[in-house]
This record gives structure tokens, C-alpha cells and sequence, in this order.
């Protein structure tokens, strides 16, 4: 029971600031932070890791991408062309398509969004598995080399090819009928339940991550951050537990890229770039690598403000500032930050008197 | 395709290659002293080639592009001074990160001096419809400029690192750090000297490229990802390996454009890279043995 007292807190935190936007009326709040909780979805993923397992990952933007960026074509795209072909029957047969009506009147035909949604998270699992098995071999720099470039073909593949839109993106994407009466989308008279929709998948994810890792496949991703050849050593399967950890966080990633880009009704190639990659690694890096409340909490607090738009034209030269400066002088997150110590170095003489204090007591 | 033709593009694909070349040996300079990949290596390019574009108003171009040189080098040195100086044995991930954060802060205060704004250095020799036949194919004076320098660039360096004292401490460093110590050789200072120089020669290619490619804020992150391609391809602090795999990688660029869209060159670029990666783990050109004794 001990165990589930943060969740619970942070159901009332969130309870809390709704009902706190609805009073205050400032529910615009809750568009921001519903973002917010999507991309501190794929970080809790990128998280375990980085933090747990120890691998570099520079191309979590892709795996995002691949689940936005499917979800939003198939839904959208037009599949009357293809009416007659025989995957398209059967997609229509088995229900798994939608006819209606464009803006113009035009018949149209796209996947269901859940079909769509199943299959982009599909797509982006048997990706990081395909990838996953030769780059998980590598290590450091080549390991970072390797999941940058996945990142980039990702990046160059969505902005060239004229399926997904180039560098238009894709809008006008429909909203995501989860439960009759529940959608994923970004009508205003839906915020409240949207915000809902999405902290209750980021709860439901870190509840996930949370059993992941304090179960023995955490133990042995703790071993292999520790040293991969003594966890191997002692029997730890290091190239299969890696594997694991690498396609759960991509699904993570792409699970979130599905759901933002319904609420958004949209998707750009900004969402893939190299930037957005590098950025969610600083969030895990502020929020101390091996730390997943940490990571939640910074995913949600650094996202929040930048979507907010507090760091106006500086919001890159920021993250990278945060990045250096986390780095240098708490390279284990700030939460892990030996206050102490430092005091001790900056003030030796009250430091000094401190100790002397507890000694008369 | 004729004769001129695959002249024309093997012309375009050794231009570009050597321009990774460059930034590839950048990249191994700064990793053999240090064990450091340094991914703000692309941002000293573009910090040459502005700081000439700068300069160019006050002073002749080959003054600009020395005095450009310099200033860069000096960047190079006051960022490991400041960074990187004091860190005592950092892990990997670390300077990773921390090399990240400096390119982009480099590049976000370039964009906040310079604007958005394209510029470029005036051709060398002529100007941008002058050519020059060579095997009857035509190319601008300027290609013969970036290959020449780059060359010359890449002899000085070998002649560097074999013949001069210092040149043999900084290899020294490479080989073992302790054992370098302890002959009495100042490695940090020798760290230093290793961004002042990967520096200086990024500068130094940045200038003689920029009337070609012309120079923008965010050329660096383009570039540092091909030198970084082209260091792992040769293998990891192998400088004569990264000029052949700058090459090679330059020509095959140049070659994939008749074949598929141009917009999908870096990504062919890139899955070659990862190719080869899977197969031969220590780039094309590196020992295996080698590699698994060194720590990434």
C-alpha cells in the first residue's frame, strides 16, 4: 500500500489543479498541461532507458514520430482511389475503415482511428526491435552515433515524402473516439476530459514503469547499467533485457505521438527533428537519469513552461543551457543534489559552527 | 551516365568529402587527447566561416580568414578551459551530453548575433560562373580552393603529429594518458591544444567552403553529424582512416543524387553508415582488438 502513495498524491495533485483552473478560471491552463503529461510519457519511457538500463538513446523523437505521424496518415488520408483493391475490402468488411464526407462534400474513406492507433504502435514496436537487436550491441559514442542517425532518417523520411505531408505536416486529423462519449481532440468543450485522458495514460504508464522496474527485470537493468560483463557474468541475458526496456520505451514514445497528434489535430516534421530528441534527453538528464519521479516531474514542469512560451525566442538556447549546467554540477539530476555539500564548500565557517551547535545539544 | 557527367559528380562528391574529412579529423584530434566526442565540432565551422563573412568589410579576405582562424581557436580553447578543464574523469554519457548543450548554445548565440540570414565569403578566384575545364568536365576554381586546402590541411597535420615535439606529446596523450604524465608532458594543457587545433581547422574549412555551400547559424549540426559519420566509419581516432572515409562518403552523397531524390541524401548517407556499423562494430577501418580494449 506504502508503494501506491505517490500515485495517489499525484491523482489528487491533478484532481487539484483542475478543479483550481475551473475556480480560477483559467482552464486554458489545461491545454498546455494535457500536452505536457503526452511528452512526459515517451520521457518516463526514454527514462528507464537511459537511467536504468544505461544506453543513449538520441532518436526517441522518431519513434514518436512514427506513431503520430501513422496515425495521422491513415486517418486522414483518402482511400476512395483504392476502394476497389482487395486490403481495402476487407478493412472495410471487417469495420475497420470509416466512410463520410469531406469539408467539400467529397466522399471519403481513412482507417478508424483505433485501427490506426494499433497499428502505429505496432509499426513503432517492431521498428525498435528491428533496430533495436544490431544497435543495442554498440556502445557510447557509436551507440549515440546509431540512434541519431535512426532519428535523422526518420526526420528526412517524414519531411520528403509527400505521403506525409513534407514539411506541411499533417492536420485536419480527426478526433479519437476512445469510448462512446470520450474523444481524444482538441475541442475546447473537451478540455477537462482530454486532461483527464491524458494524466490518467501517464498515470497508468508510470504505474507500469514503477512495477517494471522495482521487478526483476529492473534488477537486472540496474546490473547492466552497473557493468554489462559482471551482470553477464551472473547469468543476466544482457542483449535481451536491453532489447525489452529499448521497444517498451518506444512504444511509450509512440503511444504518446498517437495521442498528442489527435489532440493536436495535427503533426509537423518539427516533432521528429534532432532538437526534440536532444531535448527529451535533458529532461531525463534534469530529472537525474535513474530517477522516474524525477523525470515525470521535470517532463511536465520544463514541457509546461515551454509550451507556455515563458522562454519566448530562447526556448532551445534554455534547454541547452540546462543541459550544460545540470551536467557539470549535478550530473545525477537535481533532485539528487547533495545540498549540503555544497553549503559546506561555499560556507566552511558555518559549516563549522553548525557541528559545534549539535554539540552542545 | 558520361564520362563528364561522372566527372562532374565525382568532382561535387570529393568537395564535400573533404569537407567531412576536415571535420572527421576535428572530431579524432579532440578524442584521442581527450576520449571525448566533441559535438559542437561542427559549430566551430560555422563560427570561422561567419566571423570571416564579418570581418570581411574591414579587413582583405585572406587577413579576414586568418584572423577568423585565430578568434575560433581562441573560442575552441576558452571552451574547454571553462567546460571541460576541470571535470575530473567524466563518463561518456557526461560529455556527451555536455558537447550537446554546447552546440546548441553556440549555435543559438551565433543565431542571436548573426540572424537567420544566409551569407557567404566572395569566391577566392573569379566569381561563381567562372570555371575551370578538367577532364571535360567544368567546375568553379573554388571546388580545386577546397580540396587543395583541405589536402594541404591534412599533410601539415601528419607532419604535425610525426615530426614536432608537441605534435608527439599530444600523440603521447593518446596512447596513455598516465604513462604521458609521468614523461612529464602537461595533458591538460595538451587538451587544450586539441581544441585550439580541431578548432583552428574547422575554421579554416568553414572559410573555404562558405562561397560554395554558404554559411548560415545551423550549418554546425549538419556537418558535426557527417564528421561524426565519417570518424566512425574510419574508426574512432584514426585521422588518415576519417580522410578516406570522408571520401568515400562525400562520392557516394554525390552519386545516391542521380539515383534517388535529393532530399533523401542524408538519410542514405546515414543508413549506410548504420550498416556498416552492424557489421564491422569498430568503423571500416579500426581493429577490432583495438577497439575493445579502449573504454567509449
Amino acid at each position: 500500500m506504502k508503494k501506491m502513495l505517490p500515485f495517489v498524491l499525484l491523482l489528487v495533485v491533478v484532481v487539484a489543479i483542475q478543479l483550481l483552473t475551473a475556480w480560477t478560471d483559467t482552464r486554458y491552463y489545461l491545454t498546455q498541461m494535457t500536452m505536457s503529461a503526452y511528452y512526459a510519457l515517451l520521457i518516463i519511457g526514454l527514462c528507464v532507458v537511459m537511467g536504468y538500463a544505461g544506453q543513449i538513446s538520441i532518436g526517441h523523437a522518431g519513434f514518436f514520430a512514427i506513431g503520430g505521424y501513422l496515425s495521422a496518415a491513415l486517418t486522414t488520408r483518402n482511400l476512395i482511389a483504392y476502394k476497389d483493391t482487395a486490403l481495402v475490402r476487407v478493412l472495410d468488411a471487417t469495420g475497420l475503415i470509416v466512410a463520410g464526407e469531406d469539408i467539400y462534400g467529397e466522399a471519403l474513406m481513412a482507417v478508424t482511428p483505433w485501427a490506426a492507433c494499433i497499428l502505429a504502435v505496432l509499426t513503432a514496436a517492431v521498428i525498435a526491435l528491428i533496430l533495436g537487436i544490431p544497435v543495442l550491441k554498440l556502445k557510447g559514442h557509436y551507440l549515440a552515433m546509431a540512434t541519431l542517425g535512426f532519428g535523422i532518417i526518420i526526420y528526412r523520411i517524414v519531411l520528403a515524402s509527400a505521403y506525409f505531408g513534407e514539411a506541411d505536416g499533417i492536420s485536419e486529423v480527426p478526433a479519437f473516439q476512445l469510448l462512446p462519449g470520450l474523444a481524444v481532440s482538441g475541442d475546447f468543450g473537451a478540455r477537462v476530459s482530454n486532461y483527464y485522458i491524458a494524466w490518467g495514460l501517464l498515470l497508468f504508464g508510470m504505474l507500469l514503469m514503477k512495477n517494471l522496474i522495482d521487478s526483476r527485470v529492473g534488477r537486472a537493468l540496474r546490473s547492466i547499467h552497473g557493468s554489462e560483463e559482471a551482470a553477464e557474468s551472473v547469468g543476466v541475458d544482457t542483449a535481451r533485457f536491453k532489447l525489452q526496456v529499448f521497444v517498451i520505451s518506444a512504444v511509450f514514445a509512440a503511444v504518446a505521438g498517437v495521442f498528442l497528434t489527435h489532440y493536436n489535430g495535427g503533426i509537423g516534421p518539427s516533432e521528429a527533428s534532432v532538437m526534440k530528441s536532444v531535448r527529451y534527453v535533458a529532461i531525463v538528464a534534469v530529472g537525474g537519469m535513474a530517477h522516474l519521479w524525477g523525470a515525470l516531474f521535470m517532463g511536465i514542469a520544463l514541457n509546461f513552461l515551454s509550451l507556455r512560451g515563458v522562454f519566448g525566442s530562447y526556448d532551445d538556447a534554455v534547454f541547452g543551457v540546462i543541459l550544460i549546467v545540470i551536467m557539470l554540477f549535478a550530473p545525477n539530476g537535481i533532485l539528487s543534489l547533495d545540498w549540503r555539500a555544497y553549503r559546506r564548500r561555499l560556507f566552511p565557517r558555518g559549516r563549522a559552527a553548525e557541528t559545534a551547535g549539535e554539540g552542545n545539544r | 551516365m558520361t564520362v563528364e557527367l561522372f566527372i562532374q559528380y565525382l568532382f561535387a562528391g570529393i568537395t564535400y568529402g573533404a569537407i567531412y574529412a576536415i571535420v572527421g579529423i576535428g572530431f579524432n584530434i579532440i578524442y584521442n587527447t581527450t576520449g571525448i566526442i566533441n559535438f559542437a565540432q561542427g559549430e566551430f565551422v560555422m563560427l570561422g566561416g561567419m566571423i570571416a563573412i564579418s570581418l570581411m568589410p574591414f579587413l582583405p579576405l585572406s587577413l579576414a580568414i586568418a584572423l577568423a582562424v585565430v578568434i575560433t581557436m581562441i573560442c575552441g580553447a576558452l571552451v574547454e578551459m571553462v567546460f571541460i578543464r576541470w571535470l575530473d574523469s567524466p563518463g561518456v554519457l557526461r560529455m556527451i551530453i555536455i558537447t550537446i548543450g554546447l552546440s546548441i548554445l553556440i549555435r543559438e548565440v551565433a543565431l542571436h548575433i548573426w540572424g537567420e540570414s544566409i551569407r557567404s565569403l566572395p569566391y577566392f578566384v573569379g566569381d561563381e560562373i567562372t570555371t575551370v575545364a578538367v577532364l571535360g568536365a567544368r567546375i568553379s576554381p573554388q571546388v580545386l580552393w577546397v580540396i587543395g586546402v583541405c589536402g594541404l590541411m591534412v599533410l601539415v597535420l601528419s607532419i604535425f603529429f610525426k615530426a614536432t615535439s608537441i605534435g608527439r606529446q599530444m600523440r603521447a596523450c593518446a596512447a596513455n594518458r598516465k604513462a604521458a604524465i609521468l614523461c612529464g608532458i602537461n595533458t591538460r594543457n595538451m587538451v587544450t591544444l586539441s581544441f585550439m587545433l580541431s578548432a583552428g581547422i574547422g575554421a579554416l574549412a568553414g572559410c573555404v567552403m562558405s562561397p560554395i555551400t554558404s554559411t548560415e547559424y545551423d550549418i554546425g549540426t549538419g556537418l558535426a553529424i557527417k564528421g561524426f559519420t565519417v570518424a566512425i566509419l574510419g574508426g574512432l581516432g584514426n585521422s588518415m582512416a576519417a580522410v578516406g572515409a570522408g571520401l568515400l562518403l562525400g562520392i557516394l552523397e554525390a552519386f545516391s543524387i542521380s539515383v534517388m531524390p535529393l532530399a533523401f541524401k542524408d538519410a542514405i548517407a546515414i543508413t549506410i553508415l548504420l550498416m556498416i556499423l552492424f557489421v564491422r562494430p569498430h568503423g571500416l577501418f579500426g581493429s577490432s582488438t583495438a577497439a575493445g580494449l579502449k573504454e567509449f
